[in-house]
């Protein structure tokens, strides 16, 4: 899911909006603010943040290293515990019986479940490592643009939120409609004509 | 500008006729390819085109893949009223070799295989790396950008509804 990759999946955007003051210095506090944690939260089920391009489990922006000429190269990562169904179940399992066998009663409320397998899935997620997912993003802030390695949808929500709640800039998907309104060049006529388009099928 | 998701929904159809009618202008006229792209050596079908119907409320889809497959089977959907909701491409600018698929959807590139580059050995071989890689993918969404321009004014014409619409389906059918 990188820049280098032998394969590479992207998604562009368009940047909407534009930074105050210096362009890289207000990039690198955004990335540093909102950097993937070196410790790792022990409760949390995914942690997002931005990391190195080139060292991703380990991120340093320092010396503007995120800019390679008109780019800037980044990614995000997300941390995600993912606790096999199999396993919860086998805890959950156990515990109802330890909490039979504890109190002498035969049945559990649905509220004693519940709360019993919110446990389960606290306890497991603080014994389980999270796995990491990095995403490479290449940014060239003078025309607006931007290229996101990954075409997954989840890891494109997240990137869109991350990115705004990072820089305060809006990201606009380049899909069909997006890229001929804001691509293509239409005249103002062209693009009223665009808004009354139906498929070529049903115009017959 | 309309409503993000309501767009994305509303215009599947503009990516899938864009997809439609690139494949057409890849088998029937390579000269104006030319002059949309003036590097362009060549544009092929690649190893995969998928297409899809849903006249009739019912959705078919038809998938052909492989190297130099037969694709007889695409225009004989196209006849029917299918549309070309993927394909893979073989792009040749120069000396340079590029493969990718676009979806007609989301026009997201996939599976992009880039011309062949130096290798990365040192920390300092990185930002040339980077540089080199942006630029080789610079010009696969340029001419992406560049083709889809040219369609979608062509398909806010009448040229398209007078002259386009009839030219595919005689190709189609031939």
């Amino acid at each position: 899911m990188g820049l280098l990759s032998s394969r590479i999946s992207i998604t562009r955007y368009k940047v909407s909006g534009q930074l105050d003051g210096s362009v890289h210095e207000t990039v690198y506090q955004g990335l540093k603010q909102h950097a993937m944690p070196k410790i790792e939260d022990d409760g949390s089920e995914a942690i997002v943040g931005w990391t190195s391009f080139e060292n991703p489990y380990a991120p340093n922006f320092e010396g503007y290293s995120f800019v390679f000429g008109a780019y800037m190269v980044f990614a995000m990562r997300i941390d995600k515990k993912s606790i096999p169904p199999k396993l919860i179940q086998k805890h959950y399992a156990l515990e109802i019986a330890k909490h039979l066998a504890d109190t002498g009663r035969h049945f559990l409320s649905g509220n004693e479940k519940k709360a019993i397998k919110e446990h389960i899935v606290n306890t497991l997620n603080r014994r389980i490592p999270a796995t990491p997912n990095v995403y490479d993003l290449a940014w060239h802030y003078q025309e607006a643009s931007l290229w996101f390695f990954s075409n997954l949808k989840s890891a494109n929500e997240a990137f869109e939120t991350f990115f705004i709640k990072s820089f305060g800039l809006q990201l606009i998907r380049l899909f069909p409609y997006t890229t001929a309104d804001l691509i293509a060049g239409l005249s103002s006529g062209e693009r009223d004509l665009l808004l009354k388009l139906t498929p070529s099928q049903s115009e017959e | 500008m309309l409503d993000i998701a309501v767009a994305y929904n509303r215009y599947k159809f503009l990516g899938n006729e864009f997809l439609t009618w690139l494949w057409f202008m890849i088998e029937t006229d390579q000269n104006r390819l030319r002059r949309y792209d003036p590097d362009l050596v060549s544009l092929n079908i690649g190893s995969r085109l998928v297409l899809e119907n849903t006249l009739n409320n019912a959705r078919e889809t038809i998938t052909i893949k492989g190297e130099d497959a037969n694709l007889e089977e695409g225009l004989l959907s196209l006849k029917k009223g299918a549309a070309v909701t993927e394909i893979h491409l073989s792009y040749k600018s120069g000396a340079q070799h590029w493969q990718f698929s676009l979806k007609g959807e989301s026009l997201n590139i996939s599976n992009l295989k880039l011309p062949e580059t130096g290798p990365v050995e040192t920390p300092e071989d990185l930002e040339g790396a980077v540089i080199e890689k942006a630029y080789l993918m610079e010009k696969v969404i340029g001419l992406v950008n560049n083709l889809f321009s040219h369609f979608v004014k062509l398909r806010v014409s009448g040229e398209w509804r007078n002259q386009t619409v009839s030219r595919i389906r005689k190709w189609a059918s031939s």
